[in-house]
């Protein structure tokens, strides 16, 4: 404290955080390698650095295999990352924490439906086990009157007519359905960080246009920080304030919102070139924008 | 009609009382989707255990009790197996069997113990109500049934017990939603093993002694109760899923009895039921195939 070196620090210190909006996540140096040893062995992830800040809605972008769900599944607790990694959230360190215990950091929705719903449980029953998210389960009766209230008010602004069939089971729901449900389930009692992993891709195009807008209304209105994984190149261009790309495991790109907004589908491939050293191969990435 | 009363009477008692050890085998087979095989095994334990505290004086009914508990611990086991030896359920399920099997001989030293002339919870309840024989059996075995029917039918809508559920449905998204599935799947086989053991209790008591092969067979025949069941009511509440436990224990029962007044040796019993079982399992792959339905191949672990 009496040192004026220290006095320094404490005052830079405290412009950094009137300048910089609050980091919720931050991967520093995350490797992930599956079969280490093995003739298998598979670099997922090859160092990444990577600061979300608050209320960031940022889209990953890549071609396949690149890393981008074993990013996710870093973030949220599936496994952990190599030795040397760190994972921190809203200032705690969740390396090595299990799964179960990072509810509270991040909310999911995965590519397919069925993963993010129990399908023989109904939807009122579904939104109930989102609802108790990372806290003490009892032996309360899961859903009260009060309970079916609030489902019902957190289906309604869909716009699916879900309210009126909570008692139906989550299997009997279409694709859409299910998504839609699956979101409202991760941000229902808000973690820290929602991840989508391409959680439109199996959905046909008008229905994966209905739950994206759903996705943006939601993100909005709960001021959600949101990491899209999407493998369409306008979709990440037209969502998001940060736009990242990666590429064999690290990130190649990583563009803000000033950046991205005067891009096109193919500056974008123009960047992905120049990052990465490498010519663009994937086409299911050029096909899929249109 | 006597010989119809009486084959009636006997399917209720008995569809009363293995639709506990049914109830065991829903849970973990359905509802948790851990196919647990022990229940052979545990099945007479909770009747050594009840039938050597009841000799050595212990009240019956505290003797039933501590047969239910006897039976948690070995489904905790089972559940440990699998969830920190990472050892596949089916397998965890017939280590515990045969494991269990040499403990049971131990807790009875030896092959069965006789409790024709103890006195048992059926004869105390007897007592209390003014009933006996066949009435007693039943209404014991009412009794029984109602306090876990409405327990688990409590239970299994709590917050807990909907984990629960989803552990089995939905394992990836329970955990993501913060719920320990290890811990779901030790509570589930404990529970699911204290009813199974609390009905080996009860029928050790009633038919006067326990024995250590009493238990061969007991999963099949809970299976085929479960399809049973589900075959007739297409149950999906919770009370009616419990309820179509206890009737299809009750079918299989009746359709036991009746075989046997019509001259089938009791000795083919087992295989009957275990055909039955595969009829209606190997019957929808049958009806798709004819349909020229694709099914993936069949899954071995
Ligand atoms: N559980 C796993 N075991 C082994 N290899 C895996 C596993 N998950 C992912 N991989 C490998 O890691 C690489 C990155 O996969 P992934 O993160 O799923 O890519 P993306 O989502 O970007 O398409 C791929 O080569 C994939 O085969
Ligand atoms: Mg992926």
């Amino acid at each position: 404290m009496g040192t004026p070196g220290g006095k320094n620090v404490r005052e830079g210190f405290l412009i950094m955080n009137a300048t910089k909006k609050d980091a919720v996540l931050q991967l520093m140096d995350v490797k992930k390698i599956f079969a280490q040893g093995t003739v298998d062995e598979v670099t997922a992830l090859n160092g990444v650095s990577l600061t979300v800040y608050d209320q960031d809605f940022i889209s990953i972008i890549g071609s396949n295999g690149a890393g981008k769900s074993t990013l996710l599944n870093i973030v949220a607790g599936v496994f952990p990352p190599e030795r040397g990694g760190r994972v921190i959230i809203n200032g705690d360190d969740v390396t090595n924490l299990e799964e179960f215990k990072h509810a509270t950091y991040a909310g999911r929705v995965w590519q397919q439906p069925g993963v993010g719903t129990a399908g023989n449980l109904t939807l009122e029953e579904n939104l109930s086990l989102a609802l108790l998210r990372g806290k003490r389960r009892g032996i309360r009766a899961a859903i009260n009157k009060q309970r079916r209230q609030l489902f019902y008010e957190a289906l309604t602004p869909l716009g699916l007519c879900l309210e009126d069939r909570l008692t139906a089971l989550a299997g009997t729901l279409s694709g859409g359905q299910r998504q839609a449900l699956s979101l409202v389930m991760a941000t229902i009692s808000k973690p820290a960080i929602l991840l989508l992993d391409e959680h439109t891709a199996t959905l046909d195009p008008k229905t994966g246009q209905t739950v994206l807008s759903l996705t943006e209304m939601i993100v909005e209105r709960e001021r959600m920080t949101t990491i899209m994984v999407t493998h369409n190149m306008e979709m990440a261009l037209k969502y998001g304030n940060r736009l990242v790309m990666m590429h064999q495991g690290k990130i190649v790109v990583d563009m803000d919102e000033e950046e991205k907004r005067s891009l096109a589908v193919n500056d974008l491939v123009t960047a992905f070139e120049q990052a990465s050293g490498e010519q663009f191969k994937d086409d299911s990435i050029l096909l899929s924008h249109r | 009609m006597d010989v119809l009363l009486s084959v009636l009477s006997i399917s209720c008692y008995e569809g009363l009382i293995f639709g506990l050890l049914t109830i065991g085998v829903y849970l973990t087979f359905r509802v948790l989707s851990f196919p647990d095989l022990s229940v052979d095994a545990t099945f007479p334990l909770g009747g050594a255990i009840a039938a050597v505290l009841i000799v050595r004086g212990v009240n019956p009914l505290v003797a039933t009790i501590a047969a239910f508990f006897a039976g948690s611990c070995a489904g905790t086991v089972t559940g440990l197996l699998n969830t920190k030896l990472r050892i596949t359920a089916l397998l965890s399920g017939i280590l515990m069997m045969v494991g269990v099997y040499s403990v049971n001989l131990r807790i009875m030293s030896g092959a069965n113990v006789p409790l024709l002339r103890e006195v048992n919870s059926f004869d105390l309840v007897g007592r209390l109500l003014g009933l006996k024989g066949m009435a007693l059996s039943i209404t014991f075995a009412a009794i029984v049934a109602l306090v876990f029917f409405i327990l688990l039918h409590r239970f299994l809508r709590t917050e807990i017990g909907l984990a629960l559920r989803a552990s089995g449905d939905n394992e990836q998204m329970i955990r993501g939603l913060g719920s320990d599935t290890d811990k779901n799947v030790l509570l589930g086989c404990a529970i699911s093993n204290g009813l199974v053991a609390l009905a080996g209790a009860l029928v050790a008591q009633n038919q006067g002694f326990c024995d250590v092969g009493m238990g061969i067979g007991m999963i099949v025949m809970a299976l085929a109760a479960v399809i049973i069941g589900e075959a007739l009511f297409h149950p999906r509440r919770i009370s009616s899923v419990l309820l179509a436990c206890f009737a299809g224990t009750f079918a299989y029962r009746l359709f036991i009895t009746i075989a046997l007044r019509l001259g089938m040796p009791a000795g083919d019993l087992k295989m009957i039921t275990s055909l039955l079982v595969i009829v209606a399992l190997g019957v929808p792959y049958m009806k798709k195939r004819l349909r020229h339905e694709w099914v993936p191949p069949a899954a071995r672990m």
